[in-house]
């Protein structure tokens, strides 16, 4: 590795571990959010770097094109959301609804959260990966039980209970991997490194891998929020301080399915292995049609948008086990428009909430008249999740639809059907939130919404105008996935 | 001479797959606590032999993780928490234990039927291993499926983890077991300290499981 690439890349992880302890010592809160924004702008900073260096591998960490994606976005939403962290973390303040201490804890298991994703996006072997997949698990699970009340806990508990469940799967099928690579590779770290990995795959015993491939699609696949594993995920998003359910649908789903893509393009390498696109293509469709049905029912505004990131991440799943560099470039596409506009949405509901005082679907009406801002960036974000043009997602959705129907038609009603069921539930329950005579509140929140603004310009300009460079990238990766 | 390694390390790995069966019956908590102290008393007992047999001194560190951690100080605290939460005489119902057994048994067989052909060109002391390991990780699910208690339900993770690490030991010269139990100590660490937590916030009168479903009344 070279030695910028070798700087680069330690600095994403050094930056926010840094960071971590320095907020940790901190004990003015202004101060320490003002820390947490600039450190997670440096290691956004230094991610954009990543785009102009020739990727390569070495050491404990490694950078090919499609990590390069997850990182940029990563690491960009990371910093929108420490921004839009501090003005809601001012206001939670002033209610009284944290501590000095609390908030103290919280960003420094902010940066932890970040430095152990980066970790996870970059590292060089499998077992590392799974180190820092578990250890991004326990600073979400500490910030999501923060306000400490009984429903807090119990969503922290049942988060806890279920990711613990699914990482030990996943760890599973990371001792079977090494087994199958074992015989091959010999004894030591050649057998977890995932470039020496994808090189031999395909005189790995295939038997092997398809039941590692089993477990690791089970543990990694309850991270990404996939039916029927997603119970924990509507808790975490609801109770949790919303930068964190922000994070969580961004960023934290999407390291998950990182893990998953990594795994399936090692056994696609092997042509004696089950073809692991089926077992994607379920679970994504049952993802999609479950949450899509259970988005009529919710009365509570972040479980909606929590349940609507099932079915997302369900597309996205479907997308990529779909395969081929349609299909591939669709997922791609689709994933990074969801986190940018999944994020955005959790940004404008945070603040929709302290203005409301509630968190209640019934008790918010008439936002666009009582606050113009807030109810309008909820209308846009909301117009763009469930896919309508202009908007970036409506073109990744298209994408998604149109090479369903070009090479396996009959997946494609099931499909078609889950996204317009999904579509009249957030329609329905958008019109009575941001339309009509509003309902009671609290009177103005000091919102910060250039975040919101950032992120949904970003996705009507995809919408609108895709540029070459990003489209050529994509396919490059796309292409890597096989 | 060989043979013998090999006996004496499946001779291991089954009596931790039989202490899973004893913590899938076992009704008191306390009773609970003391099984799972032996489960992990035989877990490093098998991780040693591993290191032993392998020649990998790292894994004695792990051993050693086991021992100390496992068997003593995790016993021990949860040992104060049922004394706090005034559990410790509790007996669980545990429902169909008769049929509980049989889904065990099924699920060693399932084990063994995955397992053994996907191995078959492994070692054979990993390989038999792994199946072992398997079935462990299973019945640990099994049994937090079964328990409505949150210590139990603790235990049963624990014990589906003492799986993982024989695993992760019995694959040949795998690098990183160290950091993964260290990884998953931390991880239980904070279990334990969670359920604590709970009881020293006083937010649940008890921690059955049954009482968060009460907590969710009233919400979609």
């Amino acid at each position: 590795m070279s030695s910028d690439l070798f700087l680069v890349s330690n600095a994403l992880i050094g930056i926010p571990a840094a960071a971590a302890i320095a907020v940790a010592l901190e004990p003015a809160y202004r101060r320490s959010a003002i820390i947490n924004l600039c450190a997670s702008g440096a290691t956004f900073l230094f991610a954009l770097v990543l785009l102009v260096v020739e990727p390569e591998s070495g050491g404990y960490l490694f950078v090919d094109d499609l990590n390069i994606v997850f990182i940029v976005l990563s690491t960009f939403i990371g910093f929108t959301t420490s921004v839009y962290s501090a003005s809601y973390i001012d206001h939670e303040m002033e209610t009284g609804r944290l501590t000095t201490r609390n908030v103290r804890f919280y960003h420094a298991m902010y940066q932890s959260l970040m430095c152990a994703m980066n970790l996870a996006l970059l590292a060089s072997n499998i077992g590392l990966m799974w180190v820092a997949v578990e250890v991004a698990t326990l600073t979400t699970v500490l910030m999501v039980g923060m306000y400490r009340t009984p429903h807090a806990l119990e969503a922290a508990w049942k988060y806890f209970i279920l990711g613990s469940v699914g990482i030990a799967l996943a760890l599973f099928g990371t001792i079977l991997i090494y087994m199958a690579a074992e015989p091959v590779l010999g004894q030591g770290y050649d057998a977890m490194v995932w470039t020496t990995l994808m090189s031999q795959a395909p005189q790995f015993n295939p038997r092997m891998l398809n039941v590692a491939f089993v477990f690791l699609m089970l543990g990694y696949g309850t991270k990404v929020g996939l039916a029927p594993m997603h119970a924990w995920l509507p808790d975490a998003h609801a109770e949790g301080p919303t930068p964190i359910s922000a994070v969580l649908s961004g960023l934290l789903l999407n390291v998950a399915l990182y893990a998953v893509l990594r795994f399936k393009m090692l056994l696609t390498a092997n042509a004696a292995a089950i073809t692991p696109g089926p077992l994607m293509i379920t679970l994504g469709l049952a993802s999609l049609i479950m949450a899509a049905f259970m988005l009529y029912r919710r009365g509570d505004i972040k479980r909606l948008f929590a349940y609507s990131s099932i079915e997302h991440m369900g597309i996205i799943a479907f997308a990529f086990g779909m395969g081929g560099p349609l299909a591939n470039f669709a997922g791609l596409l689709h994933m990074t428009m969801h986190s940018l506009t999944k994020s955005a949405i959790f940004f404008s509901v945070g603040h929709i909430a302290q203005a409301k005082g509630t968190q209640k679907i019934a008790d918010i009406r008439g936002l666009t008249q009582s606050h113009p801002a807030l109810g309008w960036s909820l209308v846009v974000g909301v117009v763009a999740i469930i896919g309508l043009p202009p908007l970036g997602i409506f073109m990744s959705e298209f994408l998604v639809v149109s090479s369903t129907f070009a090479r396996q038609p009959l997946l494609a009603i099931p499909l078609v059907f889950g996204l317009l069921l999904a579509f009249g539930a957030l329609l329905l329950r958008l019109t009575g939130m941001a339309f009509g005579e509003p309902s009671r509140d609290q009177g103005e929140v000091k919102a910060s919404m250039w975040p919101v603004y950032a992120h949904l310009s970003l996705v009507l300009l995809a919408g609108i105008y895709l540029p070459s460079h990003v489209v050529t990238w994509f396919q490059n990766v796309a292409r890597l996935l096989g | 001479m060989e043979l013998l390694t090999i006996d004496i390390a499946h001779v291991l790995a089954g009596a931790l797959l039989l202490t899973s069966f004893m913590l899938l019956y076992q009704d008191r908590i306390s009773g609970l606590i003391n099984i799972y102290t032996l489960h992990a008393v035989i877990l490093s007992l098998s991780v040693a032999w591993q290191a032993y047999y392998q020649d990998a001194p790292h894994l004695y560190f792990t051993a050693c993780i086991a021992a100390v951690f496992k068997a003593l100080i995790i016993p021990f605290s949860l040992r104060r928490i049922i004394k706090r939460l005034r559990i410790h005489r509790t007996v669980e119902v545990v429902g169909g234990v008769g049929i509980t057994m049989l889904i065990g048994i099924f699920l060693v067989a399932l084990s063994l039927v995955v397992m053994l052909p996907a191995t078959a060109s492994a070692d054979p002391l990993s390989r038999e291993d792994i199946a072992f390991a398997l079935a462990i990780v299973l019945l640990g699910l099994l049994m937090m499926v079964t328990r409505r208690n949150a210590v139990s339900q603790i235990i049963g993770f624990m014990s589906l983890e003492n799986g993982l690490v024989l695993a992760a030991a019995g694959a040949n010269g795998m690098p990183l077991v160290v950091e993964i139990s260290v990884a998953f100590s931390i991880l239980i660490a904070f279990i334990v300290i969670g359920i604590f937590l709970f009881r020293i916030r006083e937010r649940f009168d008890n921690v059955d499981l049954s009482e968060l479903d009460r907590v969710r009344g009233g919400r979609s």
